[in-house]
């Protein structure tokens, strides 16, 4: 089950600067760890989180080891017309996903 | 000052560090959730479902509560309805007693028992995500109620083991769970405070676990650190505690799901 949750204002006026916060569940795993046996546990990050607003990329994070699991990741925009605004998570073992959300701007 | 004196004013200053008589219990007036020790960011945390991890296991419950399972076809909405009504309250009256068993059952016992019994399915794992994925689900149902766990003649005997469990000193440290919960609680333990130990947001996500446990997975940290005999997930002295510090922490407010440190 992969899972993300997006809080974002559904309506905003033009030039507003909306906060959208995300999550997404993910174990982050940071590939130091050891089981029991002494076995390294292999890698398994989110890498890339990519936000665009009707095609144009408004932000990015390059995600790391170090960062919890299921990151929270927060971030402002300007409100500039209504459209959609995209989600994508990339990760290792071919994690990938996409969610949307709509916003109306007037 | 004499020696005699001096030895005197030593013990009292002992004594006042780390009270090992047995005191008195914690008036329900001088009662802290855990999320009163927690640090703002925490506590803020915790405030907003945009930002509580926990709302990740509420959304796969709410999924799994609509799936049909097992040999009957049936999902927990088909005999429940809408959870938010169904629900509601529920969890606040967990650790019951089953009649059918003639045991006290926990909440994630009783959700195993319907899937067995009601789904004809595979019940759960404990701590399994699924598991606690429910739990959760069921918990925030009841978010904001006064936790009320029924106390009557069939239940009172399981009441009277778990308090019987949390004033028994035990392990290597020989320590009962009352010495840090109740005379201690608001000191610290090395540099963490000492909560009260209400289990008022279980199933809850902590930090430290970087996931979401249930409260007889915190109960069995306590039984490790204390350098005690552990208990199976599900045993009855675990379940008997539950009871206890519910009816402990009676009207105190459900925060499922909780954020801790």
């Amino acid at each position: 089950m992969s899972r993300v949750v997006i809080t974002m204002p559904k309506q905003a006026r033009p030039g507003e600067i909306i906060e959208i916060k995300t999550l997404a569940a993910h174990a982050m795993e940071t590939g130091f760890r050891r089981t029991e046996r002494g076995e390294l546990l292999p890698r398994d990050i989110i890498r890339r989180f990519v936000c665009s607003y009707n095609g144009v990329e408004v932000f990015r994070a390059e995600l790391h080891p170090a960062i919890a699991a299921n990151p929270l990741i927060a971030f402002n925009t300007v409100a500039t017309e209504s459209g959609t605004l995209s989600f994508q998570w990339i990760g290792d073992n071919g994690f990938a996903v996409t969610e949307t959300a709509p916003i109306r701007v007037e | 000052m004499s020696a005699r004196s001096g030895c005197l004013v030593l013990a009292a200053a002992a004594g006042a560090v780390l009270q090992f008589t047995h005191a008195a219990e914690i008036a329900p007036a001088e009662r802290r959730s855990g999320y009163e020790y927690m640090g703002r960011d925490t506590r803020l945390m915790q405030d907003d479902d945009a930002t509580n991890p926990g709302m990740l296991w509420v959304l796969d419950g709410e999924t799994l509560w609509k799936r049909k399972a097992g040999a009957a076809e049936r999902s927990c909405q088909d005999c429940h309805g809408e959870a938010p009504a169904s629900m509601r309250g529920v969890a606040a009256r967990y650790p019951a007693f089953d009649a059918a068993r003639g045991a006290l059952v926990n909440l994630e016992q009783r959700i195993n028992a319907c899937r067995s019994e009601r789904q004809k399915a595979e019940p759960f794992k404990y701590e399994s995500r699924e598991l606690l994925a429910l739990t959760v689900y069921v918990g925030l149902q009841s978010r904001g109620l006064p936790i009320a766990p029924t106390i009557d003649e069939k239940t009172r005997p399981f009441l009277d083991a778990g308090d019987k469990f949390f004033h028994l000193r035990q392990g290597q440290i020989n320590l009962s769970c009352a010495q840090c919960h109740d005379d201690n609680a608001g000191h610290r333990l090395a540099g963490t405070p000492i909560p009260q130990g209400h289990p008022t947001g279980y199933p809850l996500y902590r930090l430290e676990w970087q996931s979401v446990g249930s409260l007889q997975r915190r109960l069995r940290n306590c039984l490790f650190g204390m350098r005690a005999q552990s208990y199976e997930f599900g045993a009855p002295q675990l379940v008997e505690l539950e009871l206890y510090l519910m009816w402990r922490a009676r009207d105190m407010k459900i925060e499922t799901p909780a954020v801790r440190p």
